[in-house]
């Protein structure tokens, strides 16, 4: 958490950001976000309206998005709450991007699980295309940070990209996505592994083998 | 090996589609409403009978932590349930098969659950990285209110019960159950002192009571099959079956649901191929998320799979995460990394934990490379006591537990090495 901090508040930054304001579609999500919490307290949404303009801000800079302190002024306006208070949030939470960041943010997953099954390969193969953790490459496609368990451990080692996981990875099936990516192409997220459906055992499932071709209502036999 | 007619997560690969008719053709939502005509007592009496121990880690009787909250409003306020879906111990990965590929079964569970405790809503706390997961989810709770399940008169039962779905944004502590509650009333995640607990004042200062997303999910099918179906499988206080997630050095990681107290062997052999290179490559295993300390093979291989079966060796069942490691492990770094992992989620309100995860942390990384002390893997027990017990939330001791089984049972290893690197010096 330390080692976060906040993008200088500069006349440069006011000016591109100064006037931010929703998006109409993002208006009307952000008053259905504020609905779902009791009256008076709509604090509450200050989570998923970060998120939204983080999102918001992602679509502008073509980027995964980033948190610019006029932006959280704008959200701390929305809510009538003190900025000190979103900042506060904005920084605790670590989806929050409080610095620009790339097209793509690859997040590499390297806690134990992950770690044992090969994370140190794959991010030795994003470095080898000259990311660095923390920074993002010059031409502002790939922002490299390792991030602590993703909850994939049954089909590690995983990277998030942005809004998709890709899983069971090898340093060659990650060349594989990025590549993709850069192509503006779409992979195929989830499982990498040829032949694996999701988190069963590789090669079939040991159990429920009915469900693989049917939706079977196990009811009748209980 | 359980039966799959017995298997309550039958979509758990996600073969077939999440959605509500699929949902419906699988059983679930069936009669919801015959199963809140029995009422809130006897469904929480016939959850205490079933045995069901809450699947989040602490192991708690789910039945009597409902039966905890008020039975009317005195004061006026609202009763809230909050189904904790923060999955971020290291190794766990069940809540997520749930939530994309049975999430009917959570939503209904909800409702039942709620009713069960007279909760005017449940807020259902989804991680923030599970990106694609929430939008599975919010759907399935749109398609829910569409059909009438939830909502005013949910199931046509008279009863209004609301589920809204909070996404998280990325920090570990979320997943305690104040701090849970903090972070859906818009603040950073930081667990408060208790009491007050949660089922006195919580959300919003309302009686609120927390569960485990498998701790919902499995009370419908409890309550359809009988208490006495669930308390069929499993040892005495370890009844129910159970979502096992296998991860690291076996041939064939997955998530399988099983019955409670099945031996460790019978789990690894039977769904993950055994474990790499053969048994006799088996190393150590961390049997319930990285919280708990680790057992060594010889320990682990006959051990039941339950809460008194790990603790018997000295561990714990945990989210029943169970990481494996063969020998070609780097052993101390892999604990290393969990201290490292620690000291990245330190919310940073208790200083033994703010400041001991960092210390114990640096001090792992110097074990692993042998430059320290002999005296220093005292010392970093010791530390570990000092933290361990010493702050408001389980934090401090998640970290300060694999570490010491680390120590308990790799010091050899750990001595090994700084002697090496002596040995090297000295050359």
């Amino acid at each position: 958490m330390a080692d976060r901090h906040l993008e200088p508040d500069t006349p440069e930054l006011r000016a591109r950001w100064g006037n931010f304001a929703w998006t109409a579609e993002n208006a009307a999500k952000a008053k259905e976000i504020v609905a779902r919490y009791p009256d008076g307290r709509q604090r509450s949404a200050v989570m998923p309206l970060l998120d939204l303009a983080q999102r918001q801000v992602g679509a502008e800079t073509n980027t995964q998005g980033w948190l610019p302190i006029p932006v959280m002024e704008y959200v701390a306006a929305q809510l009538d709450m003190p900025i000190i208070r979103v900042v506060e949030v904005a920084s605790f939470y670590t989806m929050y991007n409080l610095v620009p960041v790339g097209r793509f943010h690859v997040q590499v997953c390297g806690t134990t699980p992950c770690m044992l099954r090969g994370s140190d390969d794959i991010l030795a193969a994003c470095k080898k295309r000259g990311m660095h953790k923390g920074h993002t490459t010059d031409d502002g496609l790939w922002t490299l940070t390792e991030v602590e368990c993703m909850g994939n451990c049954a089909s590690a080692p995983m990277v998030q990209i942005n809004d998709d996981n890709y899983e069971d990875l090898t340093a060659d099936r990650l060349d594989v996505v990025l590549d993709a990516l850069a192509a503006g192409q779409t992979p195929k997220a989830g499982t990498q592994e040829p032949g694996r459906h999701t988190v069963e055992p590789l090669g079939g499932p040991t159990t429920l083998k009915d469900m693989v071709s049917a939706n079977h209502d196990y009811r009748k036999e209980w | 090996m359980l039966a799959d007619k017995d298997r309550i997560f039958t979509n758990v690969y996600g073969y077939q589609p999440w959605n509500l008719k699929a949902a419906q053709a699988r059983g679930d939502w069936d009669q919801t409403k015959k199963l809140l005509e029995r009422g809130p007592d006897a469904i929480i009496e016939e959850m205490k009978a079933s045995g069901l121990r809450g699947r989040g880690g602490a192991g708690f009787p789910t039945g009597l932590k409902w039966s905890f909250m008020p039975k009317e409003s005195k004061d006026g306020r609202p009763s809230f349930l909050v189904i904790n879906a923060d999955e971020s111990e290291p190794g766990s990965c069940k809540d997520r098969e749930i939530i994309r590929h049975d999430p009917h079964k959570l939503i209904e569970g909800a409702l039942v659950a709620g009713f069960a405790m007279r909760a005017r809503a449940a807020y259902i706390y989804i991680r923030g990285e599970y990106i694609r997961e929430a939008e599975t989810l919010f759907a399935a709770v749109q398609e829910a209110y569409d059909a009438g399940l939830i909502g005013k008169n949910a199931c046509k039962s008279g009863y209004d019960f609301d589920v809204f779905v909070h996404r998280g944004a990325g920090a570990y502590i979320c997943g305690e159950e104040t701090a849970m509650i903090e972070s859906i009333e818009g603040k950073k995640g930081q667990p408060r002192l208790k009491p007050p607990f949660p089922a006195g004042a919580g959300l919003y200062g309302c009686p609120t009571t927390v569960n485990n997303v498998e701790s919902i999910a499995v009370a419908p099918t409890i309550l359809r099959r009988g208490a006495a179906w669930f308390s069929s499988f499993g040892r005495d206080n370890n009844k129910g079956t159970k979502l096992f997630q296998i991860s690291g050095h076996v041939e064939k990681p997955c998530v399988v649901e099983e019955a409670m107290s099945i031996p460790f062997s019978e789990l690894i052999e039977k769904h993950c191929g055994g474990i790499r290179g053969g048994k006799d490559n088996l190393l150590a295993v961390i049997p319930g998320g990285s919280s708990v300390p680790l057992v060594p093979a010889a320990e682990i291989w006959d051990a039941p799979m339950d809460f008194d079966g790990l603790r018997a060796v000295g561990s714990g069942l945990g989210t029943a995460a169970v990481i494996v490691m063969d020998k070609s492990t780097d052993i101390v770094r892999a604990i290393s990394r969990l201290s490292y992992f620690y000291k990245h989620e330190s919310c940073g309100q208790c200083t033994p934990c703010r400041e001991g995860t960092g210390w114990m942390w640096r001090v792992m990384e110097r074990l692993r490379t042998g430059d320290a002390d002999v005296g220093e893997i005292d010392m970093l027990w010791d530390v570990t006591k000092q933290v361990e017990g010493h702050t408001i939330c389980a934090l401090g001791d998640a970290a300060a537990w694999p570490i010491q089984g680390l120590i308990r049972h790799f010091r050899p290893e750990i001595e090994r090495r700084i002697a090496e690197n002596v040995r090297e010096a000295a050359e």
